[in-house]
């Protein structure tokens, strides 16, 4: 059994309750602790505690970042989570609960230069360092041991020490040997976390709900519970035919990760999951002609962003939020990539028609996922004949807005 | 409502009908099928809403009658009964249960009021016109497999079925697209079906008629309004909504001047697309076609296990053209092999990037169209 002194780096012989270089108590113990080498890093309340570390009076305070008349939290610090209020939800309910909270405006810009200097000391120590948001990355240890005389997780542990010292916020580490049981296990000992999962995961995960699982949220989480299935084990025993009755053709797939497995590579500054936009509207909206207009210039604000990073969409997610903040998601993967707005447009209200019932919504976002490079955008299409013209056409505005500005021209739908 | 009919009889109408009964459970009443003996002839309904099958079946009746049972625990009954068994069944009526006899075995089955049966709105069908079985089948089958999936387009997820006009002559033809392969095949056009419109069939109406003419001989009588198409076979009758949408306008999308002429022999192709995209296990992989004078390397390669190659040379192969590489999904070459009856399958290239053709060398009913992929 390895051991780990997480306050000094010492590895201690095992079953001591502190180290014996330092005295420190966060020892942590795993029989595959010294073999294991991808990891996941994630910030502690990460808006939170950038603004605590400026603002040192505020330490032992209720913090919340988020903002507007209509904003919702967008980070909420760990003694403000103690009154029940969690990310993304709607600012005037946070205050209700935690009525004493300090409210503060997101400074993203902090943030981002905060998350970068984090980013820089990952980068010290593998190359594949994959952010997968502002605040959290997966890292692929292996073979590292030699360049720094030491195995992974005191790499990790030395990591966590020097954000904490260089940056002033804390991190939570899950180590693990793929990428799907480091999240996990970094989500197991927040904050300041540091947990290991070796070859004890599929029994780990057996009792565990199937929404700890990325990728089954809420909904699908509601529709496994109709038949009766509310933990992972249940998953692990599916045979295949069951799986794939269950979740089509990912059946297999979704076995294999409730077991613990996963063969995604841990790939160098892939970043972009998913691009999007979003507004929130001055009054709510309920009239699908009124959503509609709404939606179109995000539609052009998303083709732009595409544009922007060489990338296309494969799929197209709506996203509302009723005026009594329930939220809805809709997604539809397309027939091949593109980034053409009307393209894009036409999927995103063909999923807006069937939501515009006459509930009344307060925002309207779309989010292009998930996204392919953009060669790989519009290509011929035998079902498509207008297409090189629309393509012509997009191309033929996209050149008109560079020389003149964005402004130069828009169209009828725009005005 | 008093019948008795033999298990074999029975099984075969159950099995068409089964096919249809919504599977999902939404509406439990779709879980049935209805069960009537009207004017001294047995029939069985079923319907999930978008396809109605009345099936005719011959009976020795007593007393007329109607009700609804479970289609699946009724269709397991029967098949579990022993060969040549005769059955009866017996309703008295209202919601008592439904009881089947067969020897020693009985049974007693809950029922759904045949009142709440929802039926398909019919409306009238002012276009008629037959097809003989071997003419649908061969629409059918020459098309189908490039019907859309994608739930975006869903005015591509079907067989488009429109009078035309070909070299003069006029044709019924059917289309499918999916974007990345088109699907032609022409009949010449019935008696009757002129004034058609352009309809769209959903994929699933097409899968159940297409088993429907497993067993179909002689003529279907095709009737049509712009909302509903309704097959008739001898004692089946399948009723289908019609997709609500503008199929693409595909003659746009079919090369006119492809100039550069393949012909080989279509078995030994297929057969050589098989083994070398064999190599890869990714079904989406091109195979790449190069182009000599008289001469076809078909090759595959997959950054994981290797390489594959074969050369089909003038034996088999006729091209006279500048030289050329293309490269296509081997599933794709291979769907419309599968359906190519002559010896000699026929390619019209314009270049690697461009729509290409495929034919039957020897049938001009059927015109295929293939995006390359770039190799």
């Amino acid at each position: 059994m390895g051991a780990l002194c997480r306050d000094c780096g010492a590895t201690p012989a095992d079953g001591r309750p502190s180290c014996p270089a330092c005295g420190g108590r966060r020892i942590v113990c795993h029989p595959e602790l010294f073999t294991l080498a991808i990891a996941h890093v994630d910030c502690d309340a990460f808006f939170a505690a950038v603004e605590k570390r400026d603002r040192p009076e505020l330490a032992d305070r209720p913090v919340i970042v988020g903002g507007g008349a209509r904003g919702v939290v967008a980070t909420a610090c760990y003694i403000a989570r103690l009154s029940g209020v969690a990310s993304a939800m709607p600012m005037f309910r946070a205050r209700a609960l935690c009525p004493d909270a300090v409210v503060i405006a997101p400074d993203m810009a902090k943030y981002a230069a905060a998350a970068r200097r984090i980013r820089a000391l990952m980068g010290d120590l593998t190359p594949l360092v994959e952010p997968l948001s502002i605040d959290e990355a997966a890292l692929d240890l292996a073979g590292t041991e030699a360049l720094h005389g030491a195995p992974p997780a005191v790499t990790l542990a030395r990591l966590a020490l020097a954000v904490e010292r260089e940056v002033g916020v804390t991190v939570s580490i899950g180590l693990a040997a793929n990428r799907l049981l480091a999240k996990i296990a970094a989500g197991r000992d927040k904050p300041r976390g540091f947990a290991v999962i070796g070859a004890e995961a599929p029994a780990l995960l057996a009792p565990a709900p199937v929404g700890l699982l990325p990728g089954i949220g809420a909904v699908a989480a509601a529709r496994l519970a109709a038949r009766g299935i509310r933990t992972l084990g249940q998953i692990q025993r599916l045979g295949e035919g069951e799986a794939r009755a269950l979740f089509g053709a990912d059946g297999p797939a979704m076995v294999a990760r409730a077991r613990g497995e996963d063969a995604r590579p841990v790939v160098r500054g892939h970043a972009t999951r998913s691009l999007s936009a979003e507004t929130t509207f001055a009054t709510d909206l309920a009239a699908g002609r009124d959503l509609e207009l709404a939606l179109w210039p995000l539609v052009e604000r998303l083709a732009g962003r595409l544009r922007a990073a060489d990338l296309a969409a494969a799929g197209v997610v709506l996203k509302l939020r009723t005026a009594g903040f329930a939220t809805r998601t809709r997604a539809v993967r397309l027939g091949q990539p593109t980034r053409l707005t009307e393209t894009l447009f036409a999927a995103a209200a063909a999923l807006l028609a069937r939501e515009a019932d006459g509930t009344r919504f307060r925002l309207l976002g779309i989010a292009a996922q998930p996204l392919t490079p953009g060669g790989q955008a519009d290509a011929p299409d035998l079902a498509d004949p207008e297409l090189p013209r629309r393509r012509a056409r997009e191309e033929a505005i996209h050149a008109l807005r560079e020389r003149f500005g964005p402004g130069a021209i828009r169209r009828g739908r725009g005005w | 409502m008093k019948f008795r009919t033999d298990r074999a009889t029975l099984l075969k109408a159950l099995a068409h009908v089964q096919n249809v009964v919504e599977k999902r459970h939404t509406i439990p009443i779709l879980a049935n099928v209805v069960i009537a003996v009207r004017e001294g002839t047995l029939s069985f309904t079923a319907t999930d809403m978008e396809i109605a099958m009345v099936e005719e079946v011959p009976a020795t009746i007593e007393s007329s009658g109607a009700t609804t049972a479970p289609a699946a625990t009724l269709y397991e009954i029967v098949r579990k009964l022993p060969e040549g068994a005769e059955i009866e069944f017996d309703h008295p009526g209202g919601d008592a249960p439904l009881k089947l006899r067969s020897g020693r075995y009985s049974t007693s089955l809950v029922v759904l009021a045949v009142e709440d049966f929802p039926s398909m709105t019919t409306s009238a069908l002012p276009v008629r016109f037959h097809l003989s079985a071997v003419q649908l089948r061969g629409l059918i089958d020459r098309t189908r497999f490039a019907i859309s999936t994608e739930e975006t387009r869903y005015y591509l997820n079907g067989i488009y079925l429109h009078a035309a006009e070909s070299d003069g002559a006029k044709v019924l033809r059917a289309v499918a697209t999916d974007g990345h392969r088109l699907a032609r095949v022409e009949e010449p056009l019935p008696e009757g079906a002129g004034s058609m419109p352009g309809v769209i069939i959903p994929r699933k109406t097409v899968a159940e008629v297409r088993k429907l003419l497993d067993e179909a001989t002689g003529d279907v009588e095709i009737a049509l309004s712009d909302t509903r198409v309704q097959f008739q076979f001898n004692h089946v009758r399948l009723t289908s909504k019609l997709i609500d949408g503008t199929f693409p306008e595909y003659e746009r999308v079919i090369p006119r001047d492809n100039s550069k002429v393949l012909r080989v022999g279509n078995k030994v192709f297929a057969e050589a697309v098989g083994r070398v995209a064999a190599i890869s296990s990714e079904r989406s992989r091109p195979v790449k076609l190069t182009l000599g004078r008289d001469l076809l390397v078909l090759s595959a390669a997959s950054p994981e296990q290797g390489t594959a190659i074969e050369e089909l040379d003038r034996e088999r192969v006729t091209y006279e053209s500048t030289p050329l590489e293309i490269g296509f999904q081997a599933r794709y070459l291979n769907d419309i092999t599968d359906q190519i009856q002559g010896v000699d399958v026929e390619f019209l290239f314009a270049d690697g990037a461009a729509p290409t053709i495929v034919r039957d060398a020897g049938d001009t009913s059927a015109l295929y169209v293939l995006m390359p992929m770039r190799v």
